[in-house]
């Protein structure tokens, strides 16, 4: 093989390995709407807490503790509440799942 | 083949990330490759180009049009205006784009789309064909609806781009005399960021109050009442700044006079020290070569569930050119969510399925109140397939109670935070 059609046949194999379902799709792109805030690209130190590459039950019971306000928050109170439980978890999930949106741990 | 005899064959280590390899995957387009053209680098072009090339797994060629070599923020450039940053903070490169993610940045303006060819017309460099393309031209100011202003951006700044216009404001809010008058006029919704003349106000009146405390700030908003974070502005207004702001509401604005810095409004005539009128806006210029009709001749529709335009398959528009769902304001973290639901549909649309069902957007908008306290407002939006359209969602989002330190903290987090999300 050579290189450029090495190259060629890695990019294609970098996105069949990742054409995402539509449940995980749908989960990435919720997820997504938490980036700007918790972007896993942040710089360190950081005042918003870093929140990817943490387990997904301990980001899950986070979210529930600002929506039943048992957690002192300034946003995510109001942010949790336009999410179902169901969401929350798939967001949860995926967040954890994917410390790195680069895909490197592949 | 093992992964690291074929990374090698690459020239490429077996410990590369995948990131690496990424950035590998582009530079030119590729034949065969689907190519996508991202046109304007701001909060919505950038991270669109970043989101397809991670979602798509660098499957999908994007090259990126834009007109400034490099970013600049217009949030966080209220700031400045007081003294509190420097434009420096609020400038960054494309490089990582380039290298991290493989996006090819062409620094030039376009001159004409041909959507039937799907060509780019480009004004330096050769044309350039796409299978889709994203735009996102930001606003273009009306200008003509204020008589006397056009032409006379130097004399009455309207710092509602950042860039050299921000730094001139700046000068001449240095440059006032003592007891001067600050006149800052906000034009009719929509526009680019609701809450920005007032926190525009706040800063401006933060610096006055220290630098030059018998000068007054007279605000005249063509609106009948503060657009955004109403209670907390207004209490800002009638607290801290009760004896420099003046808030005059219904207050449009026919005429300026660039000789003497007065302001011809319906009602009443003022004459300011620094004159700052923030023009009416439309959609950036480029959508005309689309030949769709605007909404009010100002803002083209989408259809929500791929941002692309009515009528138009194939041509997305996101960020403050699109013609706001109830409720969504024109901000700079709506395009970067904007720009996320179009990078998702554009990857699945080439996959050859269909784009998520329900896409849900996010916002926050900070405002500083001084250089140390901030507020926010945010809401929740999502897909309503029976109306066809993104609505807010009911009991989600809200406002600060009141401004605060950790708010402040929170604020320039943001910037950093939706930077790193859309450039790093
Ligand atoms: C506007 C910025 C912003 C957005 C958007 C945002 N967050 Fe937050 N997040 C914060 C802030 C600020 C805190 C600290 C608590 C507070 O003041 O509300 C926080 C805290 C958290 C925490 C607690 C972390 C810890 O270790 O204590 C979790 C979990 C979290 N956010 C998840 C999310 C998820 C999931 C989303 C998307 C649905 C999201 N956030 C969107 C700003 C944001």
């Amino acid at each position: 093989m050579t290189g450029k059609s090495t190259l060629a046949a890695l990019c294609l194999l970098a996105g069949t390995t990742h054409a995402a379902a539509p449940a995980a799709m749908h989960a990435r792109n919720l997820a997504a709407n938490c980036t700007p805030c918790h972007s896993p690209d942040a710089p360190a130190p950081n005042a918003i807490p870093r929140i990817a590459s943490l387990p997904a039950d301990r980001i899950l019971q986070r979210l529930q503790a600002f929506r039943s306000g048992n957690a002192p928050a300034t946003v995510m109170h109001q942010i949790v509440r336009g999410y179902s439980d169901e969401q929350l978890a798939l967001i949860a999930t995926h967040l954890a799942a994917s410390p790195d949106p680069a895909f490197d741990q592949r | 083949m093992n992964r690291r005899r074929f990374l090698r064959s690459l020239g490429l280590a077996a410990t590369t990330p995948a990131s690496a390899i990424l950035a590998a995957c582009s530079s030119a387009p590729r034949r065969g490759a689907a190519h996508v053209v991202v046109v304007g680098g701001g909060y919505g072009g950038a991270t669109t180009a970043k989101y397809l090339r991670m979602w798509s797994a660098g499957r999908i060629d994007v090259t990126l049009v834009e007109r400034e070599a490099r970013f600049v923020s217009c949030p966080m450039s209220n700031l400045v205006l007081a003294g509190l940053r420097t434009l420096d903070d609020l400038t960054a490169s494309y490089d990582r784009l380039r290298t991290r993610w493989g996006v090819r940045v062409i620094n030039d303006e376009v001159a004409h789309i041909d959507v039937a060819r799907r060509k780019l017309r480009l004004a330096r460099n050769d044309g350039i064909g796409f299978d889709r393309v994203v735009l996102a031209p930001g606003v273009d100011f009306l200008t003509e609806q204020v008589a006397g202003l056009a032409g006379n951006f130097e004399r009455i700044p309207h710092a509602w781009k950042a860039g050299p216009q921000t730094e001139l404001l700046r000068r001449r809010i240095e440059a006032m005399p003592e007891g001067g008058v600050f006149a800052l006029h906000v034009p009719k919704s929509p526009y680019r960021c609701p809450p920005g003349p007032y926190e525009r106000a706040c800063l401006v009146a933060h610096y006055l109050r220290a630098r030059k405390p018998r000068a007054k700030l007279l605000l005249l908003d063509a609106n009948s009442e503060i657009q955004s974070k109403r209670a907390l502005f207004a209490a800002a207004f009638a607290g801290p700044y009760k004896d420099i702001i003046e808030y005059r509401p219904d207050s449009t604005l026919l005429s300026v006079d660039a000789q003497t810095l007065s302001a011809e409004l319906e009602f009443d005539r003022v004459r300011a020290d620094v004159l700052n009128v923030i023009p009416p806006m439309r959609a950036g210029r480029l959508v005309d070569s689309l030949d769709v009709p605007l909404t009010n001749g100002r803002w083209a529709d989408v259809d929500w569930r791929t941002m692309e335009v009515r009528d138009r398959p194939g041509v997305h528009l996101i960020g403050d050119a699109v013609l706001a769902a109830p409720g969504m304001p024109k901000s700079g973290h709506i395009a970067n969510q904007q720009a996320k639901l179009a990078a998702a549909a554009i990857v699945e649309l080439f996959d050859g399925r269909s784009p998520d069902p329900v896409p849900t957007l996010l916002n926050t908008c900070y405002s500083f109140v001084d250089d140390r306290n901030a507020i926010h407002v945010a809401t929740v939006h999502r897909y309503d397939a029976a109306e066809g359209t993104v609505l807010p969602v009911a009991g989600a989002g809200g406002l600060s109670s009141t401004a605060s330190e950790e708010e402040g903290h929170y604020a320039a987090a943001w910037a950093r935070n939706i930077r790193a999300d859309m450039l790093a």
